[in-house]
């Protein structure tokens, strides 16, 4: 219970900056009674409940066993399993995101507003799982990329050069319409869920191979991680554009 | 009672976000490894937590985030264009916008968690060398100007290809320069100072920007913040480790110097 105690405390500090900027403009800049905003409060109440009741799960469960499994697999050294869990691990981390979810959803219903998809529901619908298995499908390359990466011991910066250079490139292909889209969903991927099992996968493989320092080499994943989902996402509304 | 109702909706619909992560970490602890669970229980509680607060999460995000953020672009806007609202003005007519976008950039980034971890490590791995909180205020600073861009690129209606062009090769060069130990710290830092929270809040800020600035396009001129918002932290981490950097260097040979009771260069 102490434990919950402090996440719901960590959840208010997450949102009490944005409440304190938003009342200073309300009262000050605006000049606006406070009581406009009294409708939001059973929203704002949720993301606080919300966020505190997912992050206590995600401490109880599942970032404990990811933990334990990527270390006894970082230290067993099957590449091939460790592919195929990098690949899980990102996949299915990305799916939960509630990040991506968000975003994924606003993302439809923008599109299907400006007439670049069918604006009804099965249309939204489709495209929002379309753009959120595609990011997820990113995250599981990018991170088995960096897992690549740990293992062979190829420099990060070469790697990050030619991805930068791959999005700038890609982007003379994509319609106008997804490039916003695509150049976002990278900053979304990361955050509540795929950080820490990320971090604790790129730190112990880096800690269980031997002449790898943990600091260089086991940091880098998540730098993959909010790259590749750009070009997928872009590839993405190529396929869109074209069907 | 429609409170209720459109909760278990939620909380229905996000239970299947979570089943496969669920089912593959399940299925490698228990078939690839062959262990045993320890405690059952622990697990289909903390699963059970995981799906009812996404739902709730996201119940909440489409009734107070997502309005605040479109409600704030509306009245900020309205301030900047006050009587003639259908004309486009110049864009420093909206700095309202543009400081409330640094405000809400700064106080979140300052704010979040998985910034002072990365900060702590930073410091750790440098040997004190690059001050915690310096650190953090430096990257904070970061993402409040990476919102601003955002904000000032929809004003302007320029394309966001340019903006991420230009930081790109900015990262880049820095990178040439920088201390090799924190590069991959600085690009981490750019991903993790982006919160749950702030992401949806930022993308609505956009979004109602786009819609109430005449002449953009939502879909063309709405998203794009989040993108830029991720770039400058890793603008400023690499500066301010370049900058300790040489600072220390300095220091450590004018302290040599001293050492030697060599006479100090000067001219």
């Amino acid at each position: 219970m102490h434990r919950f105690s402090t996440i719901a405390l960590g959840s208010i500090r997450d949102l009490l900056p944005i409440v304190l900027v938003i009342l200073f403009f309300q009262l000050f800049v605006l000049d606006r009674p406070i009581g406009e905003l009294a409708s939001l409060i059973d929203g704002v109440i949720a993301v606080v409940l919300g966020l505190t009741l997912f992050t206590y799960g995600l401490e109880l469960a599942l970032f404990p066993m990811g933990e334990t499994l990527a270390h006894a697999l970082a230290r067993r050294g099957s590449v091939v399993w460790l592919v195929v869990f990098a690949f899980l691990l990102g996949f299915g981390s990305t799916i939960a995101e509630p990040a991506v979810t968000a975003v994924a959803g606003e993302a439809a219903e923008t599109s299907a507003a400006a007439g670049f998809i069918a604006n009804n529901d099965d249309a939204k619908f489709l495209f929002a799982l379309g753009l959120r298995i595609s990011i997820a499908l990113a995250v599981g390359s990018a991170i088995v990329l960096g897992v690549l990466r740990i293992i062979a011991g190829w420099s990060l910066v070469k790697l990050i050069i030619s991805g930068y250079a791959l999005v700038v490139g890609v982007t003379f292909f994509a319609p106008a319409e997804i490039i916003g889209i695509a150049y976002d969903s990278g900053g979304v991927t990361t955050s509540t869920v795929t950080v820490p099992l990320v971090a604790a996968l790129g730190v112990g493989l880096a800690s269980s191979i031997g002449e790898r320092n943990p600091m260089t080499d086991g940091f880098g994943l998540i730098a993959f991680a909010s790259l590749t989902p750009m070009i997928f996402v872009m590839g993405y509304g190529v396929v869109i554009a074209w069907i | 009672m429609d409170l209720i109702a459109s909760i278990f909706s939620a909380i229905a619909s996000t239970a299947f976000d979570v089943v496969p992560i669920a089912a593959f970490l399940i299925f490698f602890h228990g078939v690839v490894l062959g262990r045993r669970f320890v405690n059952i229980w622990r697990i289909i509680v903390g699963l059970g937590c995981v799906v009812a607060g996404l739902g709730l999460f996201l119940l909440g995000l489409e009734r107070a985030l997502f309005p605040l953020g479109r409600f704030v672009a509306e009245q900020l806007t309205a301030i900047g264009s006050g009587a003639n609202a259908d004309a486009l003005l110049p864009w420093y007519s909206y700095y309202w916008v543009l400081i409330f976008a640094f405000a809400i950039g700064f106080s979140s980034a300052i704010a979040e968690p998985a910034l002072l971890a990365v900060t702590l490590k930073a410091g750790e791995v440098s040997g004190g060398a690059i001050h915690v909180w310096g650190l953090r205020v430096v990257v904070a600073l970061g993402v409040g100007f990476g919102v601003a861009l955002g904000c000032f690129r929809i004003l302007t209606g320029t394309p966001l290809q340019w903006y991420i062009a230009a930081a790109y090769a900015v990262v880049l060069i820095q990178t040439a320069f920088a201390p090799r130990l924190l590069v991959p710290l600085a690009y981490d830092s750019g991903g993790v100072t982006t919160s749950t929270v702030t992401v949806p809040l930022v993308t609505a800020l956009g979004l109602g920007l786009a819609a109430n600035v005449p002449g953009r396009s939502v879909l063309l001129d709405g998203f794009g913040m989040i993108a830029l918002t991720c770039l400058f932290p890793i603008m400023t981490v690499l500066a301010y480790a370049q900058i300790t950097a040489l600072l220390e260097s300095r220091r450590e040979a004018r302290e040599a110097g001293r050492r030697h009771q060599d006479p100090p260069m000067e001219d």
